[in-house]
């Protein structure tokens, strides 16, 4: 059977998986809209939150990155994962025990200001709304070259299915489907994972292949791709720092941060129906994104290996054009692989020296989803890679979705501007809000403004320092203040936007650049999708600095704060709904 | 349901606190630290095919994230218990 067919039948199958689940699982209530009834146990809402956390960059984006990368891409790997102990530790438990359903809630309620609800409102919707614009372009992307439709309606097809289950079932819908999304991306890039692993190494676990020799050699895998990429002219792959140690070490900070500051990722953690599950449940959250997260630095090494030696079979002997493999063809096409023969010799020299490089264009992305064609893996193999990436990318545009959509009817709609709504009406309205956020994350993924390529690290920069210290200090301080949480988040998103908009132009367009003669990483070095966490400590340092010279939070205030730190009698705040 | 006293509630909270500090410290030694920081040094080391510091930053340091919540989770429900402040069912 022909690979196209194989796609369609998998890819449908799943797609059908999903409707089942939308029919199931619709929501009744507001509260099953928000959080699922707060009844999900705590492993299932684990495998949820893996689901909604791994977008289509986890599962396609991050191999490709640290393949090119070395060790400097260990960022992403402790960066995206160690943000996990922080949410575990210094927010979930709390956030839960306070029992609301949304983010910019707890921060309008705890800083006692519509205001705080606002600015959190503003800033949750800019770091949804830039980040669902990448999951819309990978749907497109994804559906464009495995089921050879073109990239509208790869996008309208996606927008169709999220709209059925997110808002038929609201949290409830998402959160079964999201589970079934969970298990076919995690098989999808651990199977053809393990294959390579065997192939390679005999290990099956990728891990320990990556640790392994190579099958009848003494010499370990990373030894010989340290020594490969270094004849060719690129640096040591195990020790290649990103920029300096202090950027490896902001751009870490910023993503663990910024992970844990992301409403999409917090809301999860109010579905489940007990303070010690929100603890328990991050972890195994933890567990789940663990399995893909230590499988990706030994799919990124194996996969560049695999393509240096299919380049240079032999030293100094380089593939001949014609003779080059049918997966090569293939992605040549999509245009994300580009060779030139400029010394006119008939054989692709790849190097590390732009001069005489004959593999003009290497697209990072195409990484994973090329690596089960390079091993020659069989067609049902690749047709689950791509319902695997369509997985992740449905899966978290979903949770982001519900995000803006209840930030719009609930914070703004029932908290703000008609707080005599009924619940029915408040449904509705939900609805009507995930309706509008589908047809405008849709109409961006047509449309992508001139700042969609940065959008991932501005989310993060954003949640990093905005959401996540007012987060932090509403928990850890009863002393600090509305005017001081406000002023620190309204710093702290500026610094990082300046920082950001300085070095990409203003909304990412790169004419509108301003103060150049500053140069690049000007910033003690670091670079601009590392700067949240400069970003955080401004927003830390405004907010308690402001707060000391401003009335004290009033006693009930304080008295909340303390009330959230034990989890005794979550329920109570619960009948207030 | 008793109610926790104010000298209790604040006793519960610093433990829980340094609770906090103890495994940030783990957290921060096995990702900044041996990741980041002392990735040099660490990587004198080799075990198997892993250079040390190239392990931690790749396979360690996750696989310790992991154990620090559930040692955690752990943790707070035997405090949990201790200060009777359990969630009823």
């Amino acid at each position: 059977m022909d690979l196209a067919f194989i796609t369609y039948i998998v890819v449908g199958f799943t797609f059908a998986i999903y409707i089942g689940i939308a029919i199931w699982a619709r929501a009744g209530s507001t509260k099953e809209f928000y959080v699922a009834g707060g009844g999900v146990h705590p492993v299932a809402n684990g495998m949820a939150t893996a689901a909604d956390w791994m977008s289509a960059a986890s599962f396609i984006g991050m191999a490709g990155l640290i393949a090119f990368m070395g060790y400097g891409g260990s960022v992403f790997l402790m960066g995206w994962t160690g943000g996990y102990v922080i949410l575990a530790m210094l927010l979930a438990p709390y956030l839960r025990k306070y029992g609301k359903f949304t983010v910019p809630e707890f921060i309008g309620d705890r800083f006692y200001s519509d205001t705080a609800r606002i600015v959190a409102v503003i800033c949750l919707i800019i770091c949804s709304v830039t980040y669902v614009i990448g999951q819309m372009k990978g749907i497109g992307v994804a559906f464009s070259r495995f089921l050879e439709t073109d990239y509208e309606t790869g996008l309208y097809t996606g927008m169709i299915i999220v709209f059925f289950y997110a808002v038929l079932g609201g949290m409830k819908g998402i959160t079964y489907t999201q589970i079934a999304q969970y298990c076919v991306l995690i098989l999808a890039y651990t199977i053809p994972a393990i294959f390579i692993s065997l192939q390679l190494t005999g290990n099956p676990l990728p891990q320990l292949g990556l640790g392994s020799t190579l099958v009848g050699t003494d010499t370990y895998l990373l030894d010989k791709l340290d020594q490969t990429v270094q004849m060719l002219g690129f640096a040591e792959y195990t020790t290649n720092t990103r920029i300096s140690t202090l950027n490896m070490f902001a751009y870490t900070a910023s993503l663990m941060i910024g992970t844990a500051g992301l409403p999409h990722v917090i809301i999860r953690f109010f579905t489940v129906p007990k303070v010690k599950d929100a603890r328990s449940s991050a972890g195994w959250a933890l567990v789940f994104i663990a399995i893909l997260y230590t499988t990706a630095p030994a799919v990124a090494g194996m996969a560049r290996l695999n393509i240096m030696q299919t380049i240079e079979p032999s030293p100094g002997e380089y593939l001949k054009i014609d003779e080059r493999p049918e997966w090569f063809r293939n992605w040549e096409t999509t245009g994300l692989l580009e060779i030139e023969d400029k010394n006119g010799d008939g054989r692709i020299q790849y190097s590390a020296d732009p001069e005489t490089n004959e593999l003009v264009k290497l697209d990072r992305d195409i990484l994973v989803l090329a690596n089960p064609e390079i091993a020659q893996l069989p067609n049902w193999v690749i047709a689950l890679v791509a319902a695997g990436g369509l997985a992740a990318a449905l899966s978290t545009a979903a949770g982001l979705l519900l995000a803006i959509s209840s930030a719009i009817s609930h914070d703004l709609l029932k908290s703000t501007f008609m707080p005599n709504i009924s619940e029915k009406a408040e449904l509705n309205a939900s609805r009507g809000a995930m309706a509008l956020a589908i047809a405008g994350a849709g109409y961006l993924g047509l449309h992508p403004p001139g700042f969609a390529a940065g959008t991932v690290a501005l989310a993060f920069g954003l949640a990093a320092s905005s959401i996540f210290p007012a987060l932090m200090m509403g928990i850890f301080s009863q002393k600090v203040t509305r005017e001081g949480a406000v002023a620190g988040m309204l710093c702290g998103i500026g610094m990082t936007l300046f920082y950001v908009f300085q070095h990409k132009g203003i909304m990412f367009v790169a004419d509108w650049t301003y103060l150049e003669g500053l140069g690049s990483n000007w910033f003690l070095g670091i670079e601009p999708n590392a700067f949240g966490v400069v970003g955080a400590i401004v927003n830390f340092a405004v907010a308690l600095a402001v707060s000391k010279v401003t009335a004290e939070p009033p006693e009930r205030i304080q008295d909340l704060v303390e009330d959230i730190r034990v989890p005794m009698g979550s329920d109570v705040a619960h009948a207030h709904h | 349901m008793s109610h926790l006293s104010e000298k209790s509630a604040q006793e519960y909270w610093r433990r829980n606190k340094a609770l906090m500090v103890k495994l940030g410290i783990i957290w921060f030694i096995v990702s900044y630290g041996c990741g980041i920081l002392l990735v040099d040094v660490l990587n004198q080391i080799q075990i198997g095919g892993y250079k040390l510091g190239f392990w931690f930053a790749q396979q360690g340091a996750i696989y310790t994230f992991i154990g620090l919540i559930f040692y955690y989770t752990r943790a707070m429900h035997k405090l949990d218990k201790e200060f009777n402040v359990e969630e009823q069912d």
